[in-house]
């Protein structure tokens, strides 16, 4: 008998789910909103899909709709990569020890 | 590249991005944290593009509208204030939810790119996990919106209620059920479209009736959305790092939802549902007879606490609206070179976000081991001598604590009453976002200080 390769992906997704539990309670309060602003910024991760759609020419042609969706969500995407690591970095610079 | 090599690459992310999330257990570790992050981005993009191949014209434009999009980002994360950042991460999940729509947009109409079938024969699993991503992927970005709106005062931060609001909610959700079993079975393309149009209308009024205090746990849960959102497309890609990071950024979401409503003693369900005011006005309204307070000015302010060996500033969403961090920075500078032992305390679900006050006082350079939480810190009220409460209310008054008929008994709050005296910061005596009097406003031991919290904090300072 074979295993469904979607069984697979469900145990790594049922695992990470709790990594993720155990990792995000782990997490100091006091940096709950770059907590927030970086998983968006993983979360774009999605750009790969988009990257994949975007780039394909199965007509000869990377100007099908769906390529017009790839590149629409690849800018998408990139605004949340960007915008959410820097904003992210901006704010961890901030947190300082005191001066001793 | 061959698919396996690809699949070990996606999973070198998806552990970078775990180790992203590892970093924040501490502020010295999270700017690793954050590189980390960074680079698992990088991995992602690049083998991505290894894996498809295509260096044609389609590859510039891909390199273009990701500088685009990068250039705008970056644009964003420099100039955003701190105080508007509840907005900026509500914007930011309305992105992913829509570029998740428009993955599984593009993968419905060419299903053979991604190994998925042709198009009108795609595979049934894919075709669920598409549409689900789809339909989590549309409530994220309306109800995002919709957040965003509130959260930057665009629309009423009060909750919009209509009879059977929830009735129509679940006929929704029942619809979209099934209309997916039936796109399934008929792979037809208006079904799907039908689908995505449902949802986006979901989301808003998912949203509307939720009022503005609650924000934090609404914030929480578009997040959450936004990582289910993602490991749907996941599953239909069949990318690891895409299902690794959308449990992750889920499952981050719902904690954060989860300590939100532990914060205010209430159920999920009962925030979702509804609005407090909505529900609760009634009870109080009538008690409202005239009583006595003191009221002070900043001189006594400033003399009560320059006398004091210890003070604790409690700061809230008003402190946030005035933006009077940098002011009050000032105004416990000035105190410590007069010998005060100055510290914070945050409650859970002061601000419109999770962790909002901390970000606005590290902008203002307050060392982070000075600001404590509510279970660090509550036994400290008992020796202290002021309490200086700066543009909180509901979270410092005692009636949580007494009163088992008031809306807001259970929540755990700053035991504010119990220090030698407490100088509270407000514009008037107007109840709090709970829609009840604060009986702290009437206690001996209270100084009202009725201004604006960044007037009054200079004014302080200068007397100081």
């Amino acid at each position: 008998m074979e295993i469904d390769p979607f069984i697979f992906r469900l145990s790594i997704f049922i695992l990470s789910i709790f990594v993720g539990y155990y990792v995000v309670w782990s997490v100091t309060p006091s940096l709950h909103t770059p907590l927030m602003s970086v998983t968006n910024a993983i979360s774009s991760v999605i750009i790969v899909g988009a990257i994949i759609a975007a780039l394909a020419d199965s007509s000869g042609s990377v100007f099908e709709t769906s390529n017009i969706f790839g590149f629409l969500a690849i800018i998408l995407a990139a605004v949340n990569i960007f915008g959410g690591f820097l904003v992210t970095q901006r704010m961890l610079q901030m947190y300082k020890k005191k001066k001793k | 590249m061959s698919a396996n090599l690809l699949a070990l690459f996606y999973l070198v992310s998806g552990i970078l991005f775990i180790l992203a999330l590892r970093g924040l257990s501490s502020p010295e570790t999270s700017r690793q944290g954050n590189y980390f992050g960074i680079t698992g981005m990088t991995i992602a993009i690049l083998v991505t593009f290894l894996s498809v191949g295509n260096f044609g014209t389609g590859f510039i434009y891909v390199l273009i509208f990701l500088l685009i999009g990068g250039s705008v980002g970056a644009f964003i994360a420099f100039k955003i204030p701190m105080t508007a950042m509840p907005e900026l991460v509500a914007g930011f999940h309305s992105l992913v939810g829509l570029a998740a729509v428009f993955v599984a947009i593009s993968a419905f109409l060419q299903p053979e790119v991604f190994n998925l079938g042709s198009p009108g024969d795609i595979k049934l699993a894919s075709l669920i996990e598409m549409s689900l991503g789809a339909a989590i992927g549309a409530i994220t970005f309306s109800g995002s919106i919709i957040a965003f709106l509130k959260l930057r005062g665009i629309m009423s931060g009060a909750p919009i209620t209509f009879k059977g609001q929830h009735l129509v909610n679940l006929f929704l959700g029942i619809i979209i059920i099934f209309l997916i079993y039936y796109l399934c079975r008929s792979q037809l393309s208006n079904i799907f479209w039908s689908i995505v149009i449902i949802s986006f209308l979901i989301g808003v009024l998912l949203i509307i009736p939720i009022g503005g205090a609650d924000m934090p746990v609404v914030i929480s849960m578009l997040n959450s959305y936004s990582g289910w959102a993602a490991a749907g497309i996941g599953f239909t890609l069949e990318n690891s790092a895409l299902i690794i990071t959308g449990a992750l950024v889920g499952s981050s979401g719902a904690i954060l939802s989860y300590i939100m409503c532990k914060g205010m003693n209430r159920s999920f369900f009962n925030v979702i549902l509804g609005g407090w005011g909505a529900t609760d006005q009634t009870s109080n309204s009538q008690t409202k007879e005239q009583k006595p307070v003191k009221n002070g000015n900043a001189d006594d302010a400033a003399f009560l606490m320059k006398n004091a060996s210890s003070v604790i500033i409690v700061p809230g969403y008003g402190m946030a609206v005035a933006q009077a961090q940098h002011a009050l920075r000032e105004m416990v500078d000035a105190l410590k070179k007069n010998g005060v032992k100055v510290s914070y305390a945050i409650h859970p679900v002061a601000g419109r976000m999770p962790g909002h006050m901390n970000v606005l006082l590290a902008e203002a350079n307050v060392p982070y081991d000075e600001v404590f939480e509510l279970e660090e810190i509550n036994n400290d009220f008992a020796n202290c001598d002021v309490a200086y409460v700066i543009g909180a209310n509901d979270v410092t008054n005692p009636v949580a604590k007494s009163d088992p008929q008031s809306p807001i008994y259970g929540m755990p709050i700053l035991d504010v009453e119990k220090s030698k005296s407490v100088l509270f910061v407000k514009r008037s005596l107007s109840p709090g976002y709970a829609g009840i009097d604060n009986d702290l406003f009437y206690r001996d031991n209270t100084l009202m200080l009725f201004a604006d919290a960044k007037k009054m904090t200079e004014e302080i300072v200068k007397s100081l």
